[in-house]
């Protein structure tokens, strides 16, 4: 369902047009306001709809399949850590659910991996990734090989 | 020309598309290279970019090691089974190995993974799936790969890569323009490594109108991954093998969530099962050491998901369409039927709008489903991609050249889509194959392998000509005729993909044929590609957002040529549900257990063809 903009909540922040990863969410020269300029490009992902800072942004289900009469809304909250979603069906019935979208401060625990200490020639010369193999089974073990695995590499017709 | 040229210069690592191969690979490059310079140029923002841009409900490649679910070995065998057996099994056992290891870091970044309450391990959606809410997946990975980047450039379409000039072969970097600015911008480095989207909208979608969007992977998945290595002179691999999933119909919602967390199954508009009575006819077809149901029922061994497919055409085509997924009885759980609702609304939105446009309510009814038009990726259950050494403790020589995840380009590198032979990777494994590539893109560097590039400003000169002339086009010709998209000079992006669409679909087996194509078929559809090819030339733009649209065509129109040759070169019809060679119906393991490798000329657009060996994992003392 391709995304639409309310003349009067719109101020032409931009937000959905920084946002779009289609690059379709653009601003209007005359209204100074967003709109959709290729609604058949758009894959009803819902980036610009939550990045509204104004709930400006809605949608509306294809024309070529969706009857009129229906909505989906969404509250995410990054403070908070939720999504909340709303759908209101054709025939009046509602859902309504919500769920968490991180479990952690943003990005607070991610590395800088610039700063931690740089890996060991012998780290460098073996098949590791950053944090392994401890992350890998977070226990002692080590990298899988097909070695240890008892198994080689053969042509032909192997099923 | 106005535009300004904007040079970043001694770039160390540059990653071309930032979804989640590209944001892997930025992350980890920052590991080995401390002192490294690394760029990220994305088409998009970072942020909400690449396929997982809307979220997912489930990460669908963990092997769980940790608490002794499967071994690496175990998930080769279960893509090559899918794969009807044509997978690079060095890059599958490489990926495998290393996937848990990006998952756990996952966790640790904030994503909120679900937990089994009975074991504490990660709740199983299937063998390999483990279910999460997902809708922060992109921001939070985004984060970690903005966090060892040197620069983001958000808004840079990527159109073609720099190539050295003192040595054959070597890549120097890559150009392109800001879609908001229209700045050319050139980025010289070392090594680059091609995390770019695969390729939706190829074939034409089943949706008409506004609809047209509404494919299963994203609209912006313009086959850049393979648009910008093929027009570099990198070997493809396996590009025929595009995929067609079954998903409910129109909005293209998910089914893995259906099928194996809530145990639905499917029925024909006569409520029978209908799978069991195409096993016979196919098994005929493919052998049965590819589809023995029997074996399937009794181990873990799946069916693969074209023969599965092939069920559902063939039933439809036989009168006893729709194929309806039956919910109805696990939708009596309110816990059930709130994963099902969650799962569209964590990664496919559109179908939940569309059920609430027409009062679906699975609880009430049980849903239609359809089979998708084709696509070409190389994360999914299908391969398509780059042609790259495998690491070197795994890989036989004839996978091996050096620099895991390096490309027949020296210094080129790929990961996610990219990369062919590796299915089923998905979010996690593209991740991980962004982290080997950035690994081993640090060592070709430091083992001074990028010493001398040489990039003159001629080259640079003539790139920047060749990407602003749809927009000269424009200019010169508009005046022409009085108003209208109508112009006996030039075609707008839209119209072209509009014919590349029609042509792949009636030649190469789209949707409106039943995925049916032959030799003959297939070389009319070369001829029309070329004429294609040709008016490319006449592309017209008429602002920046049109030259973005013009860039991804041309990245489309190489991929579906690519496509075209490598469907013509297999004498087989191998993957049944995907596609069929009406000419030649049967698999052909004689003949056929091989990779098929292709090369384009960059100078003169000629196309070789040739078989790669294909090896499987086999006992140490087969």
């Amino acid at each position: 369902m391709p995304t639409f903009v309310y003349m009067t909540r719109c101020d032409g922040c931009g937000y959905c047009v920084d946002i779009c990863p289609s690059d379709i969410m653009h601003i209007d020269k005359t209204y100074r306001r967003a709109y959709n300029i290729e609604p058949n490009m758009c894959w009803e992902c819902f980036s610009c709809v939550k990045a509204c800072p104004h709930d400006a942004i809605d949608v509306r289900g294809y024309a070529d399949f969706a009857p009129l009469g229906h909505s989906v809304r969404v509250k995410r909250d990054e403070e908070k850590g939720t999504i909340a979603w709303k759908i209101k069906f054709r025939d009046g019935r509602e859902k309504n659910f919500l769920s968490p979208i991180t479990t952690k401060p943003w990005g607070k625990y991610i590395p800088k991996l610039a700063e931690v200490p740089a890996p060991s020639k012998e780290m460098r010369d073996s098949e590791l990734l950053f944090n392994e193999p401890k992350y890998i089974r977070l226990d002692d073990g080590d990298l899988y090989t097909l070695k240890a695995a008892g198994l080689k590499l053969k042509e032909g017709v192997y099923y | 020309m106005a535009y300004e040229t904007i040079v970043e210069d001694n770039i160390d690592i540059l990653v071309c598309g930032a979804g989640l191969g590209g944001t892997g690979a930025a992350f980890e490059a920052r590991y080995w290279g401390q002192d490294k310079k690394i760029v990220i140029a994305e088409k998009a923002n970072i942020d909400r970019s690449g396929a997982v841009a809307q979220g997912l409900y489930a990460i669908n490649c963990y092997m769980g090691t940790r608490w002794g679910e499967n071994k690496p070995e175990d998930h080769v065998r279960y893509a090559r089974i899918d794969l009807m057996g044509m997978v690079r099994e060095d890059l599958l056992f490489d990926m495998a190995r290393h996937v848990d290891s990006a998952v756990h870091q996952f966790e640790e970044w904030g994503l909120p993974l679900m937990r089994d309450p009975k074991t504490g391990a990660y709740q199983r959606e299937g063998r390999w799936q483990i279910m999460i809410h997902g809708e922060s997946y992109k921001p939070i990975v985004a984060e970690a790969a903005k966090k060892s980047a040197d620069k983001v450039f958000n808004r840079i379409c990527v159109t073609h890569l720099l190539m050295d000039e003192s040595k054959e072969n070597r890549v120097a970097g890559a150009v392109g323009f800001n879609v908001r600015t229209g700045n050319y911008h050139v980025f010289k480095s070392k090594a680059v490594i091609v995390a770019a989207g695969g390729a939706s909208m190829i074939f034409k979608p089943r949706s008409v109108g506004e609809g047209a969007g509404r494919v299963w992977y994203a609209p912006w998945s313009s086959g850049s991954a393979y648009g910008l290595l093929i027009d570099a002179g990198a070997k493809m691999t396996q590009m025929e093998n595009r995929i067609v999933l079954a998903r409910f119909k129109d909005g293209y919602g998910p089914v893995g969530a259906y099928f194996l967390h809530l145990k639905t199954r499917t029925q024909n508009c006569n409520g029978e099962e209908y799978e069991s009575k195409w096993w016979p006819q196919l098994q005929e077809m493919v052998g049965k050491e590819y589809l023995d149901p029997e074996v399937s029922h009794a181990t873990h061994r799946p069916i693969p998901t074209c023969l599965r497919n092939h069920a559902f055409i063939n039933e439809v085509n036989a009168g006893r369409g729709p194929i309806h997924m039956i919910t109805m009885e696990a939708f009596q759980d309110p816990h059930l039927e709130e994963v099902g609702w969650e799962n569209f609304l964590g990664m496919t939105v559109g179908q939940a709008v569309l059920w609430a446009a027409t009062d679906v309510d699975p609880k009430n009814e049980n849903p239609e489903l359809t089979t998708s038009e084709p696509y070409v990726m190389g994360s999914h259950a299908t391969g398509c991609g780059a042609w790259c050494s495998g690491p070197e403790d795994i890989s036989p020589p004839e996978y091996f050249w050096g620099y895991n995840r390096m490309t027949s380009v020296e210094g080129l590198f790929g990961a996610g889509d990219a990369v062919g032979g590796t299915p089923h990777a998905f979010s996690s494994g593209s991740f991980t194959e962004g982290r080997l590539a950035a690994k081993a893109a640090c060592k070709y560097i430091d083992d001074g392998k990028a010493k001398g590039i040489r990039v003159s400003d001629k080259q640079i000169e003539d790139l920047k000509a060749k990407i602003y002339k749809p927009m000269e086009h424009y200019k010169i010709y508009r005046n022409e005729v009085v108003a209208g998209s109508v112009n006996p000079n030039f075609i707008n992006p839209r119209q072209g993909l509009d014919r590349l669409q029609k042509l792949m679909d009636e030649y190469c087996g789209g949707v409106t044929v039943s995925y049916m194509t032959n030799e003959k078929l297939l070389n009319i559809g070369l001829k029309k590609m070329k004429a294609l090819e040709e008016d490319m030339e006449k592309l017209a733009a008429e602002d920046f957002h049109e030259l973005l649209r013009a860039w991804e065509l041309r990245h489309r129109v190489l991929t579906s040529e690519s496509v075209f040759q490598h469907t013509l070169f297999r004498k087989e019809t191998r993957w049944p549900g995907y596609y069929y060679r009406g000419d030649v119906m049967k698999l052909d393991d004689e003949n056929w257990h091989v990779l098929t490798v292709s090369r384009r000329d960059p100078k003169t657009g000629e196309y070789t063809m040739e078989k790669a060996p294909c090896y499987h994992l086999v006992g140490a003392d087969e």
